[in-house]
């Protein structure tokens, strides 16, 4: 119970980040993610444990401070929202041509534009599918609690040092700013050691020099580079599928969502069972990489999905992607910041596939 | 017979006390990729040595921009970061802060650092990182092919001012180095160019002073090295030299800015 | 127990933290609690509300459109959340600034006139504890014990001495809330 807290999702990232052990943090304002920063700046992390903190003149300076900074082997961090991560995308481009470790929070609002402080998950495409230039995925995961935020930030800097990649975290205002109980893991200690074969922190006579780069001017070289790429995420396709299934075993319609519309549609299910509708939820927990071969496994025992979505459906193609057309894939989303209710959701069921 | 002889003559000759150069230790095999004349190669060349005579490879951390010197990690024998473009200052001051005893330095050309990078620039200046930044200007984009940089000088041909900088359009040249010297957070700042053996002399024991001020923890040194770029500037490299002794340097003048955190008074500018 | 609360009102009236403090109590309680505020510019001064979820299972959807609980501040909150109550549920609201009584017969509606008890007090600022404690006299879901633990935790150690007084104005709401309309709910008074 001592280290049960009640606290805001941002908060809990930020608690679990110097907790994790990570060494730094660049950052730049902007709602609904400032609590991060500020509640690391409260804590006086360099007190704590040593991780450094610095508030950076952009979004753009923050992720390429990232960069600097994973190249010599440390555990880093950014977080943003919508319009700031956009700014960062040419980074995270960098980061993943570089095989960069970093950790990346995205707590998403409505777009496009500047948009509206209100949660979205219209970042969807951006996050998944590549988001900067140039073909690159990042394990992206995505919390639908609070202490989802904080058990994420361990488990996304574990997998961002086994595959010497980014990692996001796609969260949105809702998760960001709600408060519930999260049971915070213990300090982990910063690291000491860092991989000689890549680190830039000075050539020793013992070693080859080290260089961060994602540049090759030479296009065989540059396409077997590539190749190597692809290969690390067909090994993250492999083994890094995370999701949730409640009440599927019987389901007959199934809700897929992630983030904070998976739990509206949890108590979806709840109202929809209540009236004899068998329902179920997938909750991808990695959006990369997307659990298509469940939703496949469970399209057999299905008369229809109903994907839920903060933005104007886009995971609903990945969903399509997983069903192949066998089973009818409707979508029931808001944009703008709007969130629909567990009824109105469960009601979109019902007049999708006529129950 | 004649062999032996041809080696007893070289065994004379190659001695340490007849040696009057050697290829710098810490640049890499690989042929620079820079066109002759151009003073990157220098630049390079007097940067390595100042860390090889300080014998601090294993503690120095270089980061290179985008532009010319995109490939300075191709020739520099230390570890290196290749920034995106404009962010080296950024980069730098991601290293910096996780390893605040190493030697981290950018090098960065005049649209990389006056231009797109404007901002990570002043701004990791007005910190006062403990970083060297290496500011190479040429007063063009060289490697996209000649285009208008920040430090184009009014009235010079470039390939977006075939007929001249007209300022009145395209704005002035920025003196990134004099503005910079303005904020706190730099501790010593000054401009050199590599075109002669004095002006290179000259530029070392500033780099030298720049690496040794890490140690300080004052701030940043920054230092600019005006440069030619004859093939932008379509001139042969002695007529480049030429060319910028004669109109780069009274609007780029060479020179002590600020030392020990103190400005220099102009009159006390040689030069 | 599934307790589905709305609290609205003003930015400044101190809805955030009144949830803040159920929520931190229902914890104290072995609950599980959410706690979702409306964020952005209302913080400063516009329209706030704040959705607290305190119950005995996982907490499935932080937002709602349907609540057991309706505290309701000022009219623009009275207009957007009266008709959010569920047939039976409850309505608690401050007279202070409302224009139009609430018009629903199938909820229970209790009003507590903090505003103007408050302005008795030694500080305005416990208003929203007046609140708080006509609430818990209506719903006692969670103890006074835990509420008052709750205010220790939320609160900054230098506010500490605030504490009395704030326990004071809940006990002020408890004997201050009076039935409007009753259907279907006992309260326990």
């Amino acid at each position: 119970m001592a280290d049960k807290k009640l606290m805001k999702g941002n908060e809990a990232f930020a608690e679990a980040a110097i907790r994790a052990g990570c060494d730094a943090y660049f950052g730049y304002p902007i709602t609904p993610q400032s609590e991060v920063m500020e509640y690391l700046a409260a804590q006086q992390p360099h007190l704590r444990t040593g991780m450094v903190l610095l508030q950076a003149e952009s979004e753009v300076a923050a992720i390429n401070m990232v960069y600097g900074a994973a190249g010599t082997g440390k555990k880093v961090m950014t977080s943003s929202s919508s319009p700031g991560i956009s700014l960062k995308q040419e980074g995270i481009s960098y980061l993943a041509g570089s095989q960069l470790p970093c950790l990346i929070l995205n707590v998403m609002r409505g777009g496009p534009g500047l948009g509206t402080i209100q949660p979205s998950q219209s970042d969807y495409f951006q996050a998944t599918k590549g988001g900067g230039h140039g073909d690159y995925r990042m394990i992206v995961l995505a919390p639908a609690s609070v202490q989802e935020m904080a058990d994420f930030v361990k488990l996304g800097f574990e997998l961002a040092f086994k595959y010497r990649n980014p990692v996001m975290m796609l969260s949105d205002g809702i998760i960001g700013q709600m408060m519930e109980k999260v049971e915070m893991f213990e300090q982990m200690p910063r690291a000491t050691e860092f991989d000689q074969r890549w680190v830039t922190t000075g050539k020793t006579p013992d070693r080859e020099r080290n260089v961060i780069t994602s540049l090759d001017l030479d296009p065989a070289r540059h396409e077997r580079h590539n190749q190597k790429l692809q290969a690390k995420y067909q090994l993250m396709r492999e083994n890094e599928v995370r999701f949730e299934t409640i009440a599927c075993d019987d389901a007959e319609y199934l809700f897929v969502a992630y983030g904070s519309s998976a739990r509206i549609c949890q108590k979806s299910v709840k109202l929809a069972r209540e009236k004899g509708i068998k329902a179920g939820l997938l909750r991808p927990i990695t959006l990369f990489p997307f659990p298509y071969d469940e939703i496949d496994r469970l399209t057999k025992q299905l008369k229809g999905i109903l994907t839920v979505e903060l933005s104007a459906g886009q995971m609903i193609e990945d969903v399509k992607l997983a069903t192949e057309g066998r089973v009818k894939v409707a979508l029931h989303n808001r944009m703008g910041g709007m969130v629909p209710s567990p009824e109105e959701v469960l009601d979109a069921l019902i007049t999708h596939f006529s129950i | 017979m004649y062999m032996e002889a041809y080696n007893k003559i070289l065994e004379e000759i190659i001695r340490e006390e007849n040696l009057v150069y050697k290829k710098t230790a810490l640049m890499t095999d690989k042929p620079l990729s820079y066109c002759p004349g151009c003073g990157h190669g220098v630049a390079h060349r007097v940067i390595m040595e100042v860390i090889d005579e300080m014998g601090i490879q294993a503690e120095t951390i270089g980061v290179a921009p985008v532009g010319c010197s995109v490939l300075a990690y191709e020739f520099m024998n230390i570890d290196m970061q290749q920034a995106s473009h404009g962010r080296a200052p950024a980069v730098a001051t991601g290293i910096k802060r996780c390893w605040p005893e190493k030697y981290v330095f950018t090098y960065q050309g005049d649209g990389d650092l006056a231009a797109i990078g404007t901002a990570e620039t002043i701004h990791a200046c007005n910190r006062g990182e403990n970083i060297a930044i290496f500011f190479i200007n040429n007063g063009i984009y060289g490697m996209t092919g000649g285009q208008m940089a920040p430090t184009t000088l009014p009235g010079m041909r470039s390939s977006t001012t075939p007929y001249g900088r007209d300022v009145a359009l395209m704005g002035n040249p920025l003196k990134m180095t004099e503005l910079v010297a303005m904020l706190p957070g730099t501790y010593f700042v000054a401009r050199h160019s590599v075109h002669t053996p004095l002006a290179v002399r000259k530029f070392k024991k500033a780099a030298r002073m720049a690496f040794e001020n890490q140690k300080l923890k004052k701030g940043v040194s920054f230092i600019e090295v005006v440069s030619n770029c004859n093939s932008g500037w379509k001139m042969t490299p002695n007529d480049a030299n030429k060319w910028m002794e004669a109109n780069m340097f009274p609007f780029f003048p060479p020179g002590d800015i600020k030392i020990n955190g103190e400005m220099v008074a102009k009159a006390e500018k040689s030069e | 127990m599934n307790e589905e609360i709305i609290i609205a009102g003003f930015g400044g009236q101190g809805v955030l933290s009144m949830g803040k403090i159920l929520a931190y109590g229902g914890m104290m309680q072995q609950m599980e609690v959410s706690w979702m505020p409306s964020y952005g510019p209302e913080m400063r001064g516009g329209t706030a509300n704040v959705t607290v979820i305190l119950s005995d299972e996982r907490i499935s959807s932080p937002i709602l459109n349907r609540f057991d609980t309706a505290i309701i501040l000022n009219q623009q909150s009275m207009d957007k959340f009266e008709s959010c109550v569920k047939p039976g549920g409850v309505l608690i609201y401050d007279p202070n600034g409302i224009t139009r009584e609430p018009q629903r017969k199938d909820i229970n509606i209790y009003r507590v006139e903090a505003a103007s008890e408050a302005s008795k007090m030694v500080t305005s600022k416990t208003f929203n504890m007046i609140v708080l404690g006509a609430y818990l006299k209506i719903k006692p879901v969670i103890s006074i014990e835990n509420i008052l633990q709750g205010l220790k935790d939320s609160l900054p150690a230098r506010h500490h001495h605030l504490i009395p007084v704030n326990e004071d104005a809940i006990k002020r709401g408890m004997e201050i809330v009076t039935t409007v309309e009753t259907h279907g709910y006992a309260s326990p008074s």
